[in-house]
C-alpha cells in the first residue's frame, strides 16, 4: 500500500500544475446560466486547449491519440485541474468518456479514424440515447424500435435524461433490434448523428432550474448500418463495456468540490452571528460539519483504493457503487447543515448577498445533491449490486 | 501511488486470519470470558511469536521491522476474531524504552492503557503485569493500582473492569509528546480492530441471512434487510479505506515524506469513520438476526459491546472530533 508519488507522477502534477497556472487566466468568460450554446462553445474550447497541450484524452490510449495516463495519473489531472479551478468537462462528458473509449474497445478501424480525432479536438459533442421513459432502473428493457432497411435502421421511439441533447453532434443510441429475443439479447448499440431527420429535443426543466437533459423524441430516423458499434443484437455487453470504463474516478472532481464546499461552510459558519456567538461555536453544526469533513476524506481514501484496484484489475468492481452510497448520503447531509447555517439565506439559489466569500452556491449544492442518489444508477440499484455481489446475498428473483 | 496491499501485506492478514480462525471460535471465547482478566496467556504468546506486539519494531531489536501500515491489516484481523485482552497497550509499551518492553513483544507480559481519570475503569486489571497511563501531559508506567474494585457487570463480558479510586502515579516514561504519539497510535489501532469487528459482524449477518428461511425465501433475499446491510458494507469498506490510508500516512511521516499533522489528521479522521461503522455494522448484525440476535447465546452482541468499548479508550473518536475540528 503506497500512497506517496512515483517520481514520475511528480513530474506529471508538476508540469500540469504549470500549465494550469499559465492557461487558466487566459480562459473566457464562463458563460452565462443556461445558454446551452455558450456552454458548448466554452466546454469544447476548453477541451481544444486540452487536446493542444496534449492533455485530451488523458486516459485514452497512446495509439488513439490519448496520453496512456495511468489510473494514478488520470487521478492527478482530476485533482489538480480541480484545484485549479479549470473548468469541468462539461459538454464533452459523454464524448471522452463514455462514447470515445467504447468505440476505442468495440468500434471498427473506420469508426476510430472517423469519430475519434473530432472528440480529442473538442470539435464534436456526443449524447448518451440508453434510458427510457419506460426503462430507467430497468435499462435492458428499452423499446426503441430499430428495424432495418436495406443499408439503413428505421428507429422510432423515445429517450430521457438525454444530457447536452440540444448541442449534441452524435448520440451513443441503444436500440431494439430483436423485439423476440431476451431483453438483453435483442440490443444494438449505434452511432446517431443529430441533424438526421425525425429527431425531436424537448429540454427538459429539472428543480434546480437548469435544462441539462432533455427528451429525445425519434421517428423513422434513418441511421446508416455501418454505425452499428459491435455487432447487432451484442449492444448490451457494448453498453456494459462502455459502463466498465469507469475506473474509480468517475466522482473525483465532485469529491473534490465537496471538499472546498465544505471548507467554504466552515469559514461561513465561523462569520455567522448565533445565539450571542457564532453558528461554528454551536456544538451540533460543529459536530456535523467535523463528520462531513471525515466522511468526505475517508472516501477519498476509498477512492485511492478504487483507482489503484482498476490499475491492478481493470475495473474498481463494485467499488463504484460503495463510492456512490457513501458520497450521496455525505452530500445530502452536508446540504442541511448548509442550510441550517444559512437561515434565511437559503432563500436565494445563487448567494445574492455574498454570505460564500468564493462565490459556492451552496442552496443550489443542496438540491443538485437529490440528484446524487438517482442518476447513473439509483442508491437502491446500487444497494443490490453492493448486497449481490459484494456480500453475495441473493438475488431478489 | 498503489493503495492496494502488496502481496506480502496480503499474505500476512491470511496468515493471521487462518490462524485465528482455528485458535479462537465460539466456545474458545467464552472460555477465555472465565480465565483471570479474560485474558489467555497462552494465546497471548503465541501471539507475539507471530510478532504481533513487535511488529512494528526494528528487525535489529527483535522485531518484524514493518509499519503501521501492517499494523492496521493485523489488528483488523484481531477484531475480526474478537480476540480478548489489552491488545493496543501491550502493542505499545513493546515499541517503549522500558524494561517491560522485550516481554510485552514476546507476548510475555500484559500491559494495560487508560486514560487518567477519577475514579478511573482498568481493563482486564487481574490480567495486567503493567498499566501504561496517559494524559496531555505525559505517560506513565504503573503497577496495576491495588485496592480496585472489579465491576460486577461489565459491558463487554470479554473485557473485565475494575474501578479504583485513583490511579497510581507510576514512573514517568514520556512527556506530552510521547503522550500525543501513543494517543495517535492507539487511535489507529482501534480503528483498525473496529473495522474488524464490523467486518466480522457483517459477515455473519450476511451468512444468517443467507441461510434463514421467513415467507418461504431466504431473508437476505429482502431488499429491506439486503439494503441495510449493504449500507453496512459501505460503511466498513469507507472505513478500511481510511484506517489504512492512515496507517501509510504514519509511515510516510516516520520516513520524512509526508507532514506529521497531516498523518495525524489521516488517523483522526480514520478514528471517527471506524467508529460509526462498527456501530452501524454490529446493530444491523443484531438487527438481521431478530430475536436471538438480541440473546446472550449469540455472539453478535459481543461485537457490538466491545466496540463500545474501544470508543472510549485513550484515543477515542470525541478526542479525533476535537483535533479535527481544530484543524478546520
Amino acid at each position: 500500500m503506497r500512497l506517496r508519488e512515483t517520481p514520475e507522477e511528480q513530474a506529471f502534477r508538476r508540469e500540469l500544475r504549470l500549465w494550469l497556472e499559465e492557461t487558466l487566466p487566459t480562459l473566457p468568460p464562463e458563460p452565462p446560466f443556461e445558454d446551452w450554446e455558450a456552454k458548448r462553445a466554452y466546454d469544447t474550447g476548453w477541451q481544444r486547449r486540452l487536446y493542444e497541450a496534449g492533455y485530451a484524452g488523458v486516459s485514452w490510449p497512446k495509439e488513439y491519440g490519448g496520453r496512456g495516463a495511468t489510473p494514478s495519473e488520470e487521478l492527478i489531472f482530476l485533482e489538480e485541474t480541480e484545484r485549479a479551478g479549470a473548468p469541468y468537462v462539461g459538454c464533452c462528458f459523454v464524448s471522452t468518456l463514455h462514447a470515445g473509449p467504447t468505440i476505442i474497445a468495440e468500434g471498427t478501424p473506420e469508426q476510430r479514424a472517423r469519430y475519434l480525432p473530432p472528440i480529442l479536438r473538442g470539435d464534436h459533442v456526443w449524447c448518451q440515447g440508453f434510458s427510457e421513459p419506460e426503462a430507467g432502473s430497468d435499462l435492458a428493457s428499452l423499446r426503441t424500435r430499430a428495424v432495418r432497411d436495406g443499408n439503413h435502421y428505421v428507429v422510432t421511439g423515445q429517450k430521457i435524461w438525454t444530457s447536452h441533447a440540444q448541442v449534441a453532434d452524435f448520440c451513443e443510441l441503444l436500440v431494439r433490434t430483436d423485439p423476440d429475443a431476451p431483453k438483453h439479447k435483442g440490443i444494438t448499440w449505434l452511432i446517431m448523428p443529430m441533424d438526421l431527420p425525425g429527431i425531436e429535443v424537448r429540454p427538459m426543466r429539472t428543480l434546480t432550474g437548469e435544462s441539462e437533459f432533455s427528451e429525445m423524441f425519434l421517428d423513422e430516423v434513418r441511421i446508416p448500418v455501418e454505425n452499428v458499434v459491435g455487432a447487432e443484437n451484442d449492444g448490451w455487453r457494448v453498453a456494459m463495456v462502455t459502463f466498465g470504463f469507469e475506473r474509480g474516478t468517475a466522482f473525483v472532481s465532485e469529491l473534490l468540490a465537496s471538499k472546498r464546499l465544505l471548507a467554504d461552510l466552515v469559514e461561513i459558519a465561523k462569520k455567522t452571528p448565533w445565539r450571542g456567538a457564532t453558528a461554528w461555536d454551536d456544538a451540533g453544526i460543529r459536530d456535523e460539519l467535523v463528520l462531513i469533513e471525515a466522511e468526505l476524506e475517508a472516501q477519498w481514501a476509498l477512492t485511492k483504493r478504487n483507482v489503484s484496484r482498476a490499475a491492478r484489475h481493470g475495473t474498481p468492481g463494485v467499488g463504484g457503487s460503495v463510492f456512490k452510497l457513501a458520497y450521496h448520503e455525505t452530500r445530502e447531509r452536508m446540504g442541511e447543515v448548509a442550510l441550517r447555517i444559512l437561515g434565511r439565506a437559503r432563500l436565494a439559489l445563487d448567494d445574492p448577498t455574498g454570505v460564500s466569500a468564493r462565490h459556492l452556491d451552496h442552496v443550489h449544492q443542496r438540491l443538485y445533491a437529490l440528484s446524487l442518489s438517482i442518476a447513473a444508477g439509483t442508491a437502491q440499484i446500487q444497494r443490490n449490486i453492493v448486497g449481490e455481489r459484494l456480500l453475495g446475498l441473493p438475488k431478489d428473483r | 501511488m498503489d493503495f492496494e496491499p502488496t502481496d506480502d501485506q496480503v499474505a500476512l492478514q491470511t496468515e493471521l486470519r487462518r490462524f485465528l480462525a482455528e485458535r479462537i471460535d465460539h466456545d474458545a471465547r467464552r472460555a477465555i470470558a472465565e480465565m483471570p482478566g479474560a485474558v489467555d496467556r497462552d494465546l497471548w504468546r503465541e501471539l507475539g511469536g507471530m510478532g504481533v506486539f513487535s511488529l512494528t519494531l526494528p528487525e535489529s531489536a527483535g522485531g518484524v521491522g514493518l509499519g503501521f501500515a501492517e499494523a492496521t491489516l493485523v489488528f483488523e484481523e484481531l477484531g475480526r476474531a474478537a480476540v480478548p485482552g489489552p491488545l493496543v497497550g501491550t502493542f505499545l509499551a513493546a515499541g517503549l524504552d522500558v524494561d517491560l518492553a522485550a516481554s510485552a513483544a514476546a507476548g510475555e507480559a500484559t500491559v494495560g492503557l487508560c486514560p487518567v481519570g477519577e475514579p478511573a475503569f482498568v481493563e482486564h486489571l487481574p490480567a495486567l503485569d503493567a498499566l501504561l497511563v496517559v494524559d496531555d501531559g505525559g505517560v506513565a508506567l504503573a503497577e496495576p493500582p491495588a485496592g480496585a474494585r472489579p465491576v460486577d457487570r461489565p459491558l463487554d463480558p470479554l473485557t473485565p473492569v475494575a474501578v479504583v479510586e485513583a490511579l497510581p502515579a507510576g514512573r514517568p516514561v514520556g512527556d506530552g509528546d510521547l503522550a500525543r504519539e501513543l494517543r495517535t497510535r492507539a487511535a489507529l489501532l482501534a480503528a483498525a480492530l473496529q473495522v474488524g469487528l464490523a467486518t466480522a459482524a457483517v459477515e455473519m449477518a450476511t451468512g444468517h441471512a443467507n441461510q434463514r428461511v421467513q415467507f418461504g425465501r431466504v431473508i437476505g433475499q429482502f431488499q429491506a434487510v439486503k439494503h441495510m446491510l449493504a449500507d453496512a458494507q459501505v460503511q466498513v469498506e469507507v472505513a478500511r479505506a481510511a484506517v489504512q490510508a492512515a496507517g501509510v500516512e504514519l509511515d510516510d511521516a516516520a520516513a520524512g515524506h509526508q507532514e506529521a499533522s497531516a498523518a495525524r489528521r489521516a488517523v483522526d479522521v480514520a478514528r471517527i469513520v471506524a467508529s460509526r461503522a462498527a456501530d452501524r455494522a454490529t446493530r444491523a448484525c443484531i438487527q438481521v438476526h431478530g430475536g436471538m440476535g438480541f440473546t446472550w447465546e449469540l455472539d453478535a452482541h459481543l461485537y457490538l459491546k466491545r466496540a463500545l468499548v474501544l470508543d472510549a479508550g485513550v484515543g477515542s473518536p470525541e478526542d479525533a472530533k476535537d483535533a479535527l475540528a481544530a484543524a478546520l
